[in-house]
């Protein structure tokens, strides 16, 4: 299971480099971060190979990140096990995407996205000159698109989207739904894809509640698809459903 | 180099497209993350790197199309219904949105805290703990997690805003970009399915 990523950039003056670049900085993250490395810095901070004062500046920036995280949603967010090690992989995903995007943003890039998992992150314009568009997946049938956000690329640039699939054959099955599983999609717009994702799974995860949370966040909007297809917004979102 | 080749056969047949499409040429290519596992969970494949395309073209719509879940005893069962106009939920104020905010006297749940069911979320499992009061959920406990994390929320219901809600309908809009979902979220559900279903009145 890998993380697809996908970069455009539009700006007439990127190379292959550019992009190469940007890529090189996923690897660095996932060799960094990856619980599943036995060689990665946080796996050898789980193993108290390292002393706090040889942790890395990112290692220090994340964890103080997933910290303040941790406030403020109540400790329901929290990298830390019972046992002591940490696992900051929940908030390094929407983290690195942005780290990426400031990548581009800083080697002179302003018309770009990336895209790493369905957690995107955009700049500016696209090659129409337009706002980028990006579609939310019908839970139901993943070739189509339900709803259709367009971010101005400058105040709002990020978007993130936790929820359920239909895989391979495996259909979703009614009978095996519990009450919690009312719905099926939740869609986080934000000023960039960390504040965005960083609320999106706690919210997916408190059912038909979430959309409520995410409501109350006063920068943040939202959509939510509950099992029988009816999709609910929060307030504000009808500002970015219109390409205008 | 093989790598180079094929990021770079990428720019090219993105070039290519670009050309064709655009006034503007930018650059644009997808990686996917296989030789390593990657830091977001799951264990490594030995799928082929699938270029993907970067400005994703919708298929036909059919006009308020929904699928609806069948009622019937088969699993894995989805019908698939073309709702007429007169059942079409309205996104008026006058209609009853399905995810409204109620208060009512009596909760849907009996108060108590409710254990999910052990559930896969591919690169670990994930059970958790209902908690209701007041007829309502008000705590989530994670009682194993990925990497065992055992977290909570409190979630306050008070006050909620009336939110629009209507039927989803296949856009035919071309879009730039896609937003997908993830793997844990499945599996989170299905053990809070289970908690709530034991909580039911």
């Amino acid at each position: 299971m890998g993380m697809p990523i996908t970069i455009e950039i539009v700006d007439s003056s990127a190379t292959p480099d550019s992009l190469e670049k940007v890529f090189k900085y996923f690897e660095h993250v996932d060799e960094k971060f990856s619980t599943y490395k036995d060689t990665s810095e946080i796996m050898s901070i789980n193993r108290g190979e390292l002393k706090e004062s040889e942790w890395s500046d990112e290692m220090r920036e994340v964890f103080k990140l997933s910290e303040e995280l941790k406030q403020a949603t109540n400790g329901y967010f929290d990298i830390k096990k019972p046992d002591g090690s940490r696992d900051p992989s929940g908030l390094v995903k929407g983290w690195s995407i942005r780290n990426a995007a400031k990548i581009l943003e800083k080697d002179g890039f302003k018309n770009f996205y990336v895209d790493a998992s369905g957690d995107i992150e955009v700049s500016g314009r696209n090659a129409e000159g337009e706002k980028w568009s990006v579609g939310i997946r019908n839970p139901f049938n993943r070739d189509q698109i339900v709803k259709v956000v367009y971010l101005d690329g400058e105040e709002t640039r990020g978007m993130a989207t936790s929820g359920t699939y239909i895989r391979g054959q495996h259909i979703y099955n009614p009978h095996q739904a519990g009450p919690l599983e009312d719905i099926v999609s939740l869609t986080v717009v934000g000023p960039n894809v960390f504040e965005a994702d960083k609320f999106a799974t706690p919210a997916f995860a408190m059912g038909r509640e979430g959309i409520y949370f995410i409501e109350k966040q006063p920068n943040l909007e939202g959509y939510m698809i509950d099992k029988d297809g009816i999709g609910t917004e929060t307030t504000g979102f009808d500002k970015y459903t219109k390409n205008a | 180099m093989k790598k180079i080749f094929l990021s770079f056969g990428l720019i090219v047949a993105l070039a290519l497209f670009a050309t064709f499409s655009r006034r503007n040429i930018g650059v644009g290519a997808d990686r996917f993350l296989t030789s390593n596992i990657s830091v977001f969970g799951g264990t490594p494949t030995s799928e082929p790197v699938v270029p993907q395309p970067t400005t994703s073209v919708v298929s036909t719509p059919r006009s308020n199309t929904i699928i609806r879940h069948g009622d019937d005893e088969e699993e894995g069962s989805v019908v698939i219904t073309t709702p007429t106009p007169a059942s079409t939920p309205a996104s008026t104020p006058a209609s009853t949105p399905a995810s409204a905010p109620t208060t009512t006297q009596t909760g849907k749940y009996k108060n108590g805290t409710y254990t999910g069911s052990v559930a896969d979320a591919y690169y670990g499992n994930i059970q958790v703990q209902a908690v209701i009061r007041g007829g309502r959920l008000a705590d989530v406990v994670f009682l194993q997690y990925p990497n065992d994390r055992s977290t909570s929320i409190e979630i306050n219901t008070q006050a909620m805003p009336y939110l629009k809600s209507e039927a989803i309908q296949i856009q035919g809009a071309n879009v730039n970009i896609v937003s997908g979902a993830t793997d844990s979220s499945i599996a989170f559900r299905q053990s809070m399915g289970a908690a709530l279903s034991k909580a039911l009145n």
